[in-house]
């Protein structure tokens, strides 16, 4: 690993809705390549995090990718650095078809042989959305639209994924399988990812460090083993 | 029988300029959520910039060229100036600045104009089409011209990249900032474009109803008509509701007595009312179900 600053350095931000205050000085490093996770109980505010990092919520403090300074930037600007967000309920453009999600993944690029490239990439990581790429994407089931937000997010290139969820109301088979690939995506990619998960197990398994957020604050911050090993955590989030 | 065709004509003519009009409101209120009561306005405006730039010797489709270029860098202006700074503003603030710029655009030109009605010149000239009795010149190129915008609005929207930017950033603003659609600015170009088609349809229907501060009043009424009947929703719908209304009107216009022409502007009031208490949205449109 280099030995610079992280590729992002997050440090005591806290942010807001309206008047109530949903993060209290969470800091955190992700390092190039790296996947971690976030656990925590429902309203805990691990989406708070994913929407603080990619300036959807009122926050302070100080948030650095490559070294800039992005607190404060808007949305599509921290994007445009390789930030990709596959936020909660997918985010799909449900009145345009499979194939237009992907390429509205890559509308900050301009390299069109390259898009379509990726395209290919995409669908031989999921064939299920290559079938259906002339579908309204309104019209997939929810793996399939969990895959193709999952795709569309690669069509960015990004060098940081934040993931939302993505196990969320999707079968056990699927869960694996869509794992499995952002495995595979990582090893082949070197894209970080920051996975927020209320399957604990299973993002313990992906991740080799995690973060446990509690009301707002990050209680606990250590390898994923030493995570998945601690009798509290057990006992609250893995349910044994 | 004769009689009839001649008036589905005359109504699909003019009915090409509501379905302009519509699909103007339609492109703002899909950006947006809002009605533009100043689009007439608008248009007039860019009609008067014409009239005016015609008087100074620019042929006519040089001004019409012109115009079009400069009502679509005004509706940017417009967005960025009053519509940006208030966009997260209670509804009627936004319903009271668009009244604003009713007023702003109204009397700007009465001053500058003034009101008495100019003639404006038609490059289609006003003979027969091809000799018959069915249609003129100037009502054929107004649904020619018509058609041909729809038609370069429809490659624009489906076959290229920025057109689907505008469809996401509308559908979906959230997800489309998410992807690193520059929203804000697409909701500006919406308006640059719905500047650009309302200032065709002034242009188009000023030698029939001729210049003057207060001449697309009725025009956007019926604009508004046609995009309520085809559903605010659906860009294509508006455009059919536009057309559909140019036809009722007409005919009923000629043919019920009653109505006449002093009565024909309450035909698309009666049309608004009836369509939203039998299919708000519209016969096109999808109805919006949002969770609260």
């Amino acid at each position: 690993m280099n030995s610079g600053p992280p590729m992002l350095k997050v440090r005591s931000i806290n942010a807001f809705y309206g008047e109530n205050q949903a993060l209290y000085g969470v800091s955190f490093d992700i390092g190039e390549g790296h996947i971690r996770t976030l656990l925590g109980a429902n309203g805990a505010g691990k989406t708070t995090v994913l929407r603080a990092l990619c300036g959807m919520v009122r926050t302070n403090g100080e948030i650095r990718f490559d070294d800039k300074a992005i607190a404060g930037w808007a949305t599509e600007d921290i994007v445009r650095l390789g930030i990709a967000h596959v936020p909660e309920g997918r985010g799909t453009f449900l009145r345009v078809t499979v194939e237009e999600n992907l390429q509205l993944g890559a509308m900050t690029r301009r390299d069109k042989t390259e898009i379509a490239a990726d395209i290919e990439r995409v669908y031989a990581h999921f064939p299920r959305l290559k079938e259906r790429r002339r579908q309204q994407a309104g019209t997939l089931s929810g793996g399939e639209q969990q895959m193709l937000a999952v795709g569309r997010a690669l069509m960015l290139r990004p060098r940081l994924m934040l993931l939302d969820e993505p196990s969320f109301g999707l079968a056990p088979l699927i869960v694996e399988e869509l794992f499995d690939i952002l495995r595979e995506v990582n090893r082949e990619t070197g894209v970080a990812m920051l996975v927020v998960e209320q399957n604990a197990a299973l993002a313990l398994e992906l991740a080799e460090h995690a973060y446990l957020l509690e009301t707002g604050h990050i209680v606990m911050d250590a390898p994923a083993a030493v995570i998945g090993a601690d009798e509290g955590v057990r006992r609250a989030y893995l349910g044994y | 029988m004769e009689l009839l065709l001649q008036q589905v004509m005359a109504g699909l003519a003019t009915g090409a300029i509501y379905a302009c009009m519509a699909l103007a409101v339609v492109m703002i209120y899909q950006a947006i959520d809002h009605l533009n009561f100043a689009q007439g306005e608008m248009a007039m405006f860019s009609t008067f910039i014409a009239w005016q730039l015609i008087q100074w010797g620019v042929p006519y489709w040089g001004a019409f060229v012109a115009v079009v270029a400069v009502s679509f860098v005004g509706g940017i202006a417009i967005e960025r100036i009053l519509f940006r700074p208030i966009h997260n503003a209670p509804v009627l603030t936004q319903l009271v600045a668009f009244i604003a710029l009713f007023g702003i655009l109204n009397s700007s030109a009465g001053e500058i104009w003034n009101f008495t009605i100019k003639e404006f010149p038609t490059p289609f000239g006003r003979g027969p089409l091809f000799g018959g009795h069915l249609i003129s010149t100037h009502d054929a190129g107004m649904i020619g011209v018509t058609l041909l915008i729809l038609i370069l609005l429809y490659l624009f929207f489906r076959g290229s990249r920025l057109g689907l930017a505008m469809r996401a950033a509308a559908a979906n603003p959230a997800s489309a900032r998410l992807v690193g659609i520059r929203v804000g600015w697409m909701i500006a170009l919406g308006w640059g474009m719905s500047a650009s088609i309302g200032a065709v349809a002034g242009m188009l229907i000023a030698p029939v109803v001729f210049l003057e501060p207060n001449m697309m009043l009725g025009v956007l009424l019926y604009g508004f008509a046609g995009a309520v009947l085809g559903g605010l929703s659906s860009p294509g719908g508006a455009v059919l509701g536009g057309f559909a209304v140019g036809v009722i009107e007409n005919l009923a216009g000629t043919f019920i007595p009653y109505f006449g022409r002093e009565l024909k502007l309450t035909i698309a009031l009666i049309m608004i009312v009836a369509v939203l208490l039998v299919r708000p949205s519209g016969l096109f449109g999808r109805s919006v179900v949002s969770r609260v």
